[in-house]
């Protein structure tokens, strides 16, 4: 567990002093999602039927978005190396790693996605919905967004690769996550779709970063 | 997180070690033993394998072949319990250099266990770095991040040192007080490999192992 804390802090502690590129990804959303309604006709009931999508496929691609410095930076500072020499297993470090990455990009969205809904006349009733799907679906996009970036930590072009291998494993998120927001904004129980993207969460959580782990391993030989 | 308490003594034994890097062959049989209170001096020319030796020594890339056993045990079936027990510090300085160099020592002693925040001053003031601690390590000179990187020694309570080029950067000061600190560990009983063109002046305790070209040896 310590090494989980540490370098949560650590890695806190650099997002602070770098603000400026843990913003990206929430200023990525806002701006598509403000798009949308200038793209489309500005007609309420329109905007409200797309928006379940377009929140959730917002979310995923600013989720994805500088995920490939996740593991590089610290590759080419050599902090990567020393973090695999540590005793205690590095599938806690990594998991440290990806929830502070989650804690600085991940829930800001969240929390700013019931305004973004509001742009795209998203009925109210669907609030709950969204922002608990979000909640959900955001930490295991984090947890995929890493694999990704374990498994190109040492390509080039690795910004480009990344989403190519990530977003397949992110659709079943997407449909469960949208069509949890649509069928509480039709005034049905969302609880289905809600419940299917808790448990890719917690398959993700408890598989991940196992496989993070080794790929960072492997990575590095 | 002393000594372990094992059974065998600290030794580092290396038999027919084969190095591959790409599809060139580096070290071909070779074979060494380091001994409590010893130092390795690994020596050659840039590229004939040095780091690559390390990075096999702590257990970062299997060798093609050949075994290595620390305490007569195989490290990649012990990992845990050989990583407690090493410290590498490779050419790379492993600080984030958003962090000051106090931050950044104080992370990597809680990644090993706890270190106290004395001990990380008397670490900084070792390597002469206390009066820069709290500058972001960004702003350090070359020569001072490899410092506070080296302040790590001082921390250490490893017995397996694999120093990389632990004298890069560092001015004559700097050098002396790595030679202390490594005689220091050695004088305590641990082991260091240290891969270096210069030599640090560490007398009866310090091995010599020359890494020639794999084809000029075979000549």
């Amino acid at each position: 567990m310590n090494a989980l804390v540490a370098v949560a802090r650590r890695d806190l502690l650099v997002a602070v002093r770098r603000a400026g590129e843990a913003v990206t990804p929430l200023l990525f959303f806002v701006v598509v999602t403000t798009l949308v309604p200038l793209g489309l006709e500005p007609r309420p009931e329109l905007l409200a039927e797309v928006a379940p999508g377009m929140l959730w496929v917002g979310a995923l691609l600013a989720a994805l978005l500088g995920l490939e410095r996740l593991f590089a930076a610290d590759h080419e500072d050599g902090t990567l190396e020393q973090l695999l020499l540590v005793p205690t297993p590095l599938a806690l470090a990594v998991l440290g790693k990806v929830a502070t990455h989650w804690l600085v990009t991940g829930l800001p969205l969240v929390l700013v996605a019931p305004l973004c809904a509001e742009l795209l006349a998203l009925p109210h009733a669907a609030l709950p919905a969204l922002v608990v799907g979000l909640l959900l679906g955001t930490p295991t996009l984090a947890l995929l967004g890493a694999l990704g970036a374990a498994l190109t930590v040492s390509a080039r072009r690795s910004a480009l690769l990344l989403p190519l291998l990530v977003l397949p494993l992110a659709v079943p998120l997407l449909i469960f996550g949208a069509r949890a927001v649509a069928l509480a904004a039709s005034g049905a129980d969302p609880l289905g779709p809600l419940l299917l993207v808790a448990s890719l969460g917690l398959f993700t959580l408890s598989l991940a970063p196992l496989a993070i782990a080794a790929a960072l391993r492997i990575a590095l030989e | 997180m002393d000594h372990a308490p094992t059974a065998s003594p600290p030794t580092l034994a290396v038999a027919d070690l084969c190095l591959w890097r790409g599809e060139r062959c580096l070290v071909d049989g070779l074979g060494f033993r380091v001994a409590a209170g010893e130092a390795l001096w690994l020596r050659g020319a840039n590229g004939v394998g040095k780091t690559s030796l390390l990075r096999v020594l702590a257990g970062l890339v299997r060798p093609e072949r050949g075994a290595i056993a620390w305490r007569g045990r195989d490290p990649w079936l012990h990992a845990a319990e050989f990583r407690a027990e090493l410290l590498f510090v490779g050419h790379l300085d492993a600080l984030k250099r958003a962090l000051s160099a106090r931050e950044n020592l104080a992370v990597d002693g809680a990644l090993r266990g706890s270190v106290s925040a004395a001990a990380v001053e008397v670490a900084l003031a070792a390597l002469g770095v206390a009066a820069v601690a709290d500058l972001p390590v960004a702003q350090l000179s070359a020569g001072q991040r490899r410092r506070v990187a080296l302040a790590r020694l001082a921390l250490s309570r490893a017995a397996l040192w694999l120093l990389d080029e632990p004298t890069t950067n560092l001015d004559a000061d700097g050098q002396g007080a790595v030679a202390s600190l490594v005689a220091a560990h050695l004088a305590g009983g641990g082991l260091a490999v240290i891969a270096s063109h210069l030599p640090l002046q560490l007398g009866a305790a310090q091995h010599e192992l020359e890494l020639a070209p794999l084809r000029a040896r075979a000549a």
